[in-house]
């Protein structure tokens, strides 16, 4: 430690005696990263080079900047002092929706990716299946939510039924993935048990796979369900329905009171959802 | 063993009790009458006639699409700089924050439990609860349309990302080391450089790389609501519904995706 130097470099420097090696006096720590000198050398001139290079690009408009420290203070204003009178019934209709539109589409989305994962899971099912899923799986999740939502809105017309269909979309890629990897690692010797009392493939997956599964299916999709009131407050951005467009209405018109009020409701709703989900997963198990 | 008890086994084995099986039945049907309530409430003003045009609608759309526009990519270099430009200076604004909030929010570190710690904790929700894309739209509207607005945004969605995981991590840090450095006479800030951080810096750098891939795939997007990089361009493509760059445009976002996963796995797999 460096404030004992004294004790610490006279134990060396009675070492270096004995051994007539220059060891260094003081200790130093070790590099975590990059073990090669030269090396790191040459990652940390070539991060600076693209930290330069960066910042450069970045374009502010000062006086522009200035100008909106006021809306900035009275975002945070707003924040403080939300209003959630003024727009209660447009706050309410975008709740509203937001919140079925997480629950059908978390229901379907689970219904759909059941069949799905179980066929990406590798110890499962004939190689020619676990490729067909692991591809749906892909596209599912290569693509974002809004971007989704963009042509569903485009197809579907405007409204929570595009938001629906977007966020089951997005919630296949990712409850299938995991049920899958989870489906992958389940304990062999229980499907060794239950293969060797002669069961079907049915069986199989309803008495040694679905028992091992089920809690943590139960809380992925609590956890999906918490994401996709998230995403619903984004997608309404592009027309798909839900809180987002009232709260993109609201910035729009510099009513910051009404949006620090969505705001906090969302935040609200996120945080009674973790908690609610982490009580659901211990009572689960 | 009484006989009493023995006829009062059933026949067959069965894996739960009637108790515990009347509840799991109530709990289903349940979520079975909430989902078509919700359902009901959310398709109330839906126009169904819209969605049974849909198939007509999506081949219409597909045949706009399809030839992408590949000359358009000359356009993209520059945009495609700024996302990545967004995403990096972004992860390191988010980084950066979020390691004090991270010690603040961690039980072992926190200076006070009572007040500290909440603060900090609440500071992580709100950065996790709201997308990128309203944090952007909140900064176009606050510091005007452009890339810092894009930066900065994620920037403040980064905190509570890399905040939570790396306070869990500072809370599974291995006790005995801490105190080996406390019974040197470590003051605080040498026991957390010297005790704490070296456990956590592999678990950071990943968070990292991990958070710079997702900044990534959420800042090709964030132009769409005016805060700079290739979203940009997207917009304006959809606003004058020319669907052929639409269609580069998610090709060249999906490019990038695909590549950024595949260096920060590297990455992460050099790292850990």
């Amino acid at each position: 430690m460096s404030s004992s130097p004294g004790n610490s470099s006279a134990g060396y420097a009675s070492a270096d005696a004995v051994t007539n090696t220059d060891y260094p006096t003081q200790w130093r720590r070790p590099p975590t990263l990059v073990k090669d000198t030269k090396l790191r050398y040459a990652l940390i001139i070539g991060a600076i080079v693209y930290l330069i290079l960066a910042i450069g690009t970045v374009e502010v408009n000062w006086a522009r900047v200035v100008e909106g420290l006021d809306r900035g203070w009275r975002f945070i204003k707003g924040f403080l002092q939300p209003d959630f009178t003024t727009r209660w019934s447009d706050i309410k209709t975008g709740m509203i929706e937001s919140l079925t539109m997480a629950l059908t589409s978390t229901v379907a989305g689970v219904l759909i990716s059941i069949p799905i994962g179980i066929g990406a899971a590798r110890n499962l099912v004939p190689p020619f299946v676990y490729r067909i899923c692991r591809a749906i799986i892909a596209v599912s999740r290569s693509l974002q939510e809004i971007i989704i939502a963009i042509l569903f809105v485009a197809m579907f017309g405007f409204g929570p039924f595009a938001g629906f269909l977007t966020l089951s979309f997005a919630t296949i890629g990712f409850l299938s993935k995991l049920l899958a990897e989870d489906i992958e690692v389940v304990d062999k010797s229980q499907l060794e048990a239950i293969k060797a009392t002669g069961a079907s493939w049915w069986q199989l997956v309803n008495y040694a796979v679905q028992p091992q599964v089920t809690p943590r299916l139960i809380g992925l999709s609590l956890y999906r369900l918490d994401i996709n009131f998230r995403e619903s407050a984004v997608i309404g951005i592009v027309g798909a329905g839900g809180i987002g467009a009232t709260l993109n209405t609201a910035i729009d018109r510099y009513e910051f009171d009404s949006a620090g009020a969505i705001l906090l409701l969302i935040i609200f709703i996120v945080m009674l959802a973790e908690y609610s989900s982490g009580y659901a997963r211990k009572w689960v198990q | 063993m009484s006989t009493d008890n023995t006829s009062a086994t059933p026949k067959e084995w069965q894996h739960r009790t009637s108790k515990q099986r009347l509840i799991i039945w109530v709990c289903w049907l349940a979520l079975v009458a909430l989902t078509v309530y919700c359902w009901q409430v959310m398709t109330e003003s839906t126009i169904w006639a819209f969605v049974a045009d849909a198939p007509r609608q999506a081949a219409d759309l597909g045949a706009r699409m399809m030839p992408p526009k590949w000359s358009y990519i000359n356009v993209l270099w520059v945009p495609l700089w700024h996302t990545l430009n967004i995403a990096t200076l972004g992860t390191l604004i988010g980084v950066a924050l979020a390691v004090p909030v991270a010690f603040l929010a961690a039980r072992n570190t926190t200076p006070s439990r009572a007040i500290v710690r909440p603060i900090a904790l609440f500071i992580i929700v709100s950065s996790r609860s709201i997308n990128s894309l309203i944090w952007a739209l909140l900064l176009v509207s606050i510091i005007g349309p452009g890339i810092l607005a894009g930066i900065v945004a994620i920037g403040l969605r980064s905190i509570g990302f890399v905040a939570k995981l790396l306070y869990e991590a500072i809370e599974e840090t291995d006790i005995t080391q801490i105190e080996a450095i406390t019974a040197t006479g470590a003051s605080r800030a040498q026991v957390v450089n010297y005790g704490i951080l070296p456990q956590i810096l592999p678990a950071l750098y990943g968070i990292s790389v991990f958070r710079w891939d997702i900044n990534i795939r959420e800042s090709t997007i964030l132009g769409l609501v005016g805060a700079g990089g290739i979203g940009l361009q997207l917009q304006a493509s959809l606003n004058v519904l020319a669907w052929p760059q639409v269609t580069l445009i998610f090709i060249v976002i999906l490019a990038t995706v695909v590549v950024s996963e595949w260096v920060s796995a590297k990455v992460r797999h050099a790292i850990i």
